[in-house]
């Protein structure tokens, strides 16, 4: 069970990059359209600049989500010895590597994992976690965390970001075309003719600035939520204990939205630290759901 | 024709024993180095624990027959032979511990100390560690056993004489919260 959730892991891990990366040279046509009147331009500019976040990402996602997040990396056990000895236990179970550690100066409690690989990847857990959780709710989360590790979740999570990112960079440079002058109207004075076709175009390449953002944001967050459930599952085969979980979960429903939080990493987080209430825009399955799943074991 | 079969179908077998046997001395390795995990433990929380029982002298009143119970049964760890008698006597020693901090409960200016807190975390630390590692290697040892008794690594473990890896049993009064004597 847990072999195939890695094995369909990677496989989906592929499929992901594919698919985004069609959404990506399709929002690049447009863009390319737009501001240079040319669709393979646009595509060629869009690859590249895809290929260089999801590269930049892959071989440093630790260092980039923890800035995107203001984690501080702790180096040993000294600073902070409940958290950094509960990752170790975690890990050890779980037989993966140590992960690095890091903390998040916020109030609301909230933990997440990242990283590209079980050898390189990173636990991080803000001071409000640590301060209303006890040492058993603390394992519940971190046995979470490292469960995302070990199933690989974490370089689905990681990959998805840094799309969500390259696409999210593209429709800002295609929303200035207007300001620019666009390079339609530069074509048009070459050629008069197939006004229709560049009509189409046009209104083509704005609905997809529009819907592009928005269908990647869904893929994502479709793509996280339900790895929730199953790194549930992963903690309680961790620390053989449900109830420690459902009780950390209970305090982490009631817990109010974080400060400073990236959105664009919300999916990380062990709980949405928004705390919106849109069903399709939810990081999370609801708290509630997992608990009542979690009681069922 | 036979021939090209005949080598064909001993190399097929020849690999296919390479790698089952390869997967068992690997299993095999899996659960000693869990049993060295709750080894190396173990030594620790003996390391750890003169320097609890010369923090809590210095409380003169503290309760000589628990302290005497805690050194007792860290010699008896030190003493053990094989996994079993180990881990027995290491659950005496974590009842004991256990024992200890509870009536520590009733010495405030203990709690207070640096150096007792330190001590506590360390210990509940290593306690951790102790039944963590304990449930790795019982994870281990079930997945080797598995391939001791399942077709075809049966045949292989059997002529290369693989022994089976026992259990650590969890014991019973483990869960039981102590009972604290004023």
């Amino acid at each position: 069970m847990l072999y195939e959730q890695i094995q369909s892991n990677k496989r989906r891990t592929i499929v992901l990059l594919v698919g985004f990366f069609i959404l990506v040279a399709i929002v690049g046509a447009a863009v390319g359209y737009l501001l240079l009147g040319s669709l393979e331009l646009g595509i060629i500019a869009a690859i590249v600049i895809g290929v260089i976040y999801t590269l930049i990402m892959i071989s440093n996602s630790t260092s980039v989500v923890m800035a995107m997040n203001h984690g501080t990396e702790i180096k040993n056990a000294d600073e902070e010895p409940e958290l950094w000895h509960t990752v170790e236990d975690m890990s050890m179970v779980a037989q993966v590597p140590m992960p690095r550690v890091f903390i998040i100066q916020d109030d609301s409690p909230n933990a997440f994992a990242t990283g590209n690989s079980p050898k390189n990847s990173a636990v991080a857990a803000t001071t409000g976690l640590l301060k209303i959780m006890n040492r058993h709710e603390l394992e519940g989360v971190i046995g979470h965390e490292i469960s995302h590790i070990r199933n690989y979740d974490i370089r689905i999570s990681t990959i998805a970001l840094a799309l969500t990112a390259a696409i999210s960079l593209l429709v800002n440079l295609g929303s200035n075309w207007w300001f620019w002058g666009s390079g339609t109207n530069r074509r048009d004075n070459r050629e008069s003719g197939s006004n229709g076709a560049q009509i189409f175009l046009l209104i083509f390449s704005i609905i997809i600035m529009v819907l592009a953002p928005l269908v990647a944001t869904v893929v994502q967050l479709a793509i996280s939520r339900n790895r929730e459930y199953l790194a549930d599952a992963g903690s309680v085969e961790l620390t053989r204990n449900p109830e420690e979980l459902i009780s950390a979960l209970s305090k982490l429903g009631s817990a109010k939205p974080m400060e400073n939080v990236d959105p664009s990493s919300a999916s990380l987080y062990i709980s949405n630290p928004l705390k919106q209430k849109k069903h399709l825009f939810d990081t999370h399955p609801p708290i509630e759901e997992r608990i009542a799943r979690l009681q069922k074991m | 024709m036979a021939i090209i079969i005949i080598i064909a179908v001993v190399a097929v077998i020849a690999i296919i024993w390479v790698a089952v046997y390869n997967g068992l001395v690997k299993s095999r390795m899996l659960t000693q180095e869990a049993w060295s995990q709750i080894d190396v433990q173990l030594k620790r929380r003996n390391d750890l624990i003169p320097n609890l029982v010369n923090t809590v002298k210095g409380y003169a009143d503290f309760e000589k027959s628990t302290l005497q119970a805690v050194t007792d049964a860290r010699a008896s760890v030190n003493n053990a032979q094989g996994p079993a008698a180990t881990m027995a006597a290491s659950d005496q020693l974590t009842g004991a511990l256990s024992h200890l901090f509870a009536v520590a409960e009733a010495y405030p200016d203990l709690k207070a100390s640096t150096s007792f807190n330190k001590l506590q975390e360390e210990l509940t630390n290593t306690e951790n560690k102790i039944a963590y590692s304990r449930q790795l290697f019982n994870t281990t040892t079930a997945s080797y056993n598995t391939k001791l008794q399942s077709f075809p690594s049966n045949i292989i473990a059997g002529i290369h004489h693989f022994e089976p890896s026992e259990f650590i049993v969890v014991p019973e009064n483990e869960k039981e919260v102590p009972t604290v004597k004023f």
